[in-house]
């Protein structure tokens, strides 16, 4: 029971990261039809921005952990946004209206070049960072097994939830939100109103980009070590959970996340670790069969 | 009529592809005026609207809006300037309520006025009022028709352009889209481009009236003129 508990916490905490980053797969896909293949290298930006920002206030000897982390965030957010907004620009804004795969293959040029290019500035090898908060609530005791739920859990956990309730506010209750799910269901209509498109669909990246910032941040701070390749096998996984809750649903990415995240937990601690990612993309194998809209998703045809 | 028109084409020619379907369409509307476009089934009145609107844009030829050329415009950025269209096949945002679609219409000028246009739309199509929660995709076709002039007229427009408003609707219902046409230009001197395929009330209602035929203008005049014209009665009024 105890143990179970303990894989609970730990599958939660990295369903949340996923959570975050599916929520940029799922919006972009929503609002332009295509996955965004270099989303996994805008999480993994965000990582290297936290990275260097701790090491940037530690050098200016800022000690209040709270405000450190505070500027961190916003930096990662602000920064990688703007990765994100260049992504679009650059990979699909000129190939809109071009055949299908030409957007996909410049994202991919894209996921490659922005991994080369941390590469060559920031090195190949593994980075590490001092964990910067550490302790946290030891839950329940049973024999010399103890559950713990650290404060970094506990911030990782609050702040996605924060940010999950903020951002599905921000789509159902307010104008940019409208815009953005008008857009979703008719571009043509949504300019004919009024709605700039081409600003909409900028703006679903950036917040995307955003929310992988955070995402990044959080895991950089969870695991201390990050490289230039991080982005891959993250990416994959939260565009499996984006998948696995049905690509464009927003609580859909949200439950594809969790669900991934407990997936991988539950397996590395009952079976055999090496093969926890095996374990998550073969249930999204087995949704994919059963539920091809995934779990949240919309089936496809529509009534007209 | 006397003064600028509030919106002018000049030989305006518009393509898909390869594919002209406009050629040389030149017309006006002036300010209050219920103006008719006719013609047959891809004859380009569609086409014609959504050129208003830039998009497509016009690839020769000029469309301006008081005076000011709006034909390299972007479409949200003209709604800006005053226009709003109900388009063909009334592109309701179907997975969002009746107010959502409402209040998207309210994007060119913000939400200032949003409680007092809203009062508005209701008093012209009460059936409305009961259905701000449903969503858009439930709605009866004329309830959607309705729901598509209600949300062009949340942008408080200067010029209102409805494609075919009364396509494949039931005859009671087209007889109260077309009460609420002639209310909005005779009450709040709103200036009206109707486009239908389905002449006849479209002709009795409009000041003036053009005839278009496979891209071009082939005919003009005041819309009684028309209706009483033996060419536009055999090709346009069979059976009316
Ligand atoms: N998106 C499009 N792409 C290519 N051709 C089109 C498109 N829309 C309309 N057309 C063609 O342009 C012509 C005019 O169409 P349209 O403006 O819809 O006519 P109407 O509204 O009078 O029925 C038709 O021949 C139609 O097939
Ligand atoms: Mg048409």
């Amino acid at each position: 029971m105890a143990y179970f508990l303990q894989q609970l916490i730990n599958g939660l905490t990295l369903g949340a990261v996923y959570g975050l980053i599916a929520i940029g797969y799922t919006m972009v896909y929503g609002i332009i039809g295509m996955i965004n293949f270099a989303h996994g290298e805008i999480y993994m930006i965000g990582a290297f921005i936290c990275m260097i920002a701790f090491a940037v206030l530690g050098f200016m000897g800022i000690a209040s952990v709270p405000m450190a982390l505070l500027v961190v965030l916003l930096l990662a957010i602000i920064l990688t946004a703007a990765y994100g907004w260049t992504v679009e620009r650059i990979a699909y804004r000129p190939l809109r209206g071009s055949f299908r795969l030409a957007p996909l293959i410049s994202a991919i040029g894209m996921s490659i070049f922005l991994q080369n290019y941390v590469q060559l500035l920031q090195g190949a090898r593994v980075k590490a960072m001092e964990p910067v908060i550490s302790g946290g609530f030891v839950l329940m005791r049973d024999g010399s097994f103890q559950v713990t739920l650290s404060y970094l859990q506990l911030m990782i956990m609050s702040v996605t939830v924060v940010l999950m309730a903020g951002f599905t506010t921000v789509i159902h209750r307010t104008p940019l939100g409208r815009a953005q799910r008008a857009c979703e269901q008719d571009q043509k209509m949504a300019a004919l109103s009024g709605i700039d498109v081409d600003r909409t669909i900028s703006l679903t990246f950036v917040l995307g980009a955003g929310l992988a910032a955070v995402a990044g941040v959080m895991n950089t701070l969870y695991y201390g070590v990050i490289d230039f390749f991080i982005g891959f096998l993250v990416g994959l996984k939260a565009f499996t959970a984006a998948v696995l809750g049905g690509i464009g649903s927003l609580p859909g990415a949200m439950l594809g996340g969790l669900m991934i995240g407990l997936i991988e937990a539950f397996w590395a601690a009952y079976f055999d670790a090496a093969y926890k990612d095996v374990a998550a993309f073969s249930v999204l194998v087995l949704v994919l069969i059963f539920r091809p809209s995934g779990l949240l998703g919309r089936p496809k045809v529509e009534k007209v | 009529m006397t003064g600028a028109p509030l919106l002018a084409l000049r030989q305006v020619e518009t393509f898909y592809g390869p594919v002209r379907a406009l050629s040389g369409v030149s017309l006006d509307v002036h300010e209050a005026e219920i103006v008719t476009l006719i013609g047959a089934n891809g004859a380009g009145k569609s086409t014609l609207l959504m050129t208003i609107c830039g998009n497509p844009q016009a690839s020769s030829g000029s469309v301006s809006f008081e005076g000011r050329d709006i034909t390299r415009m972007q479409t949200h950025a003209i709604t800006r300037l005053g226009i709003a269209q109900s388009p063909e096949g009334r592109r309701i945002f179907a997975r969002m309520t009746v107010m959502e679609n409402l209040l998207i219409g309210t994007t060119p000028v913000g939400d200032a006025h949003v409680d007092e246009d809203l009062a508005r739309v209701f008093d012209l199509f009460p059936i409305l009022r009961d259905r701000t929660r449903q969503r858009g995709g439930t709605l009866s076709g004329g309830e959607q028709q309705m729901l598509a002039i209600a949300r062009a007229l949340m942008s408080r427009p200067r010029l209102l352009l409805l494609d075919e408003p009364s396509l494949g609707l039931a005859p009671i219902v087209v007889r109260r889209i077309f009460e609420v046409i002639g209310e909005l230009n005779r009450n709040q001197g709103m200036t009206i481009f109707l486009v239908e395929q389905n002449a006849h009330h479209a002709l009795a209602l409009a000041h003036r009236a053009y005839v278009l035929a496979n891209g071009e203008i082939v005919m003009e005049g005041e819309g009684r003129e028309l209706l009483a014209d033996e060419r536009v009665r055999s090709a346009y009024l069979a059976g009316a």
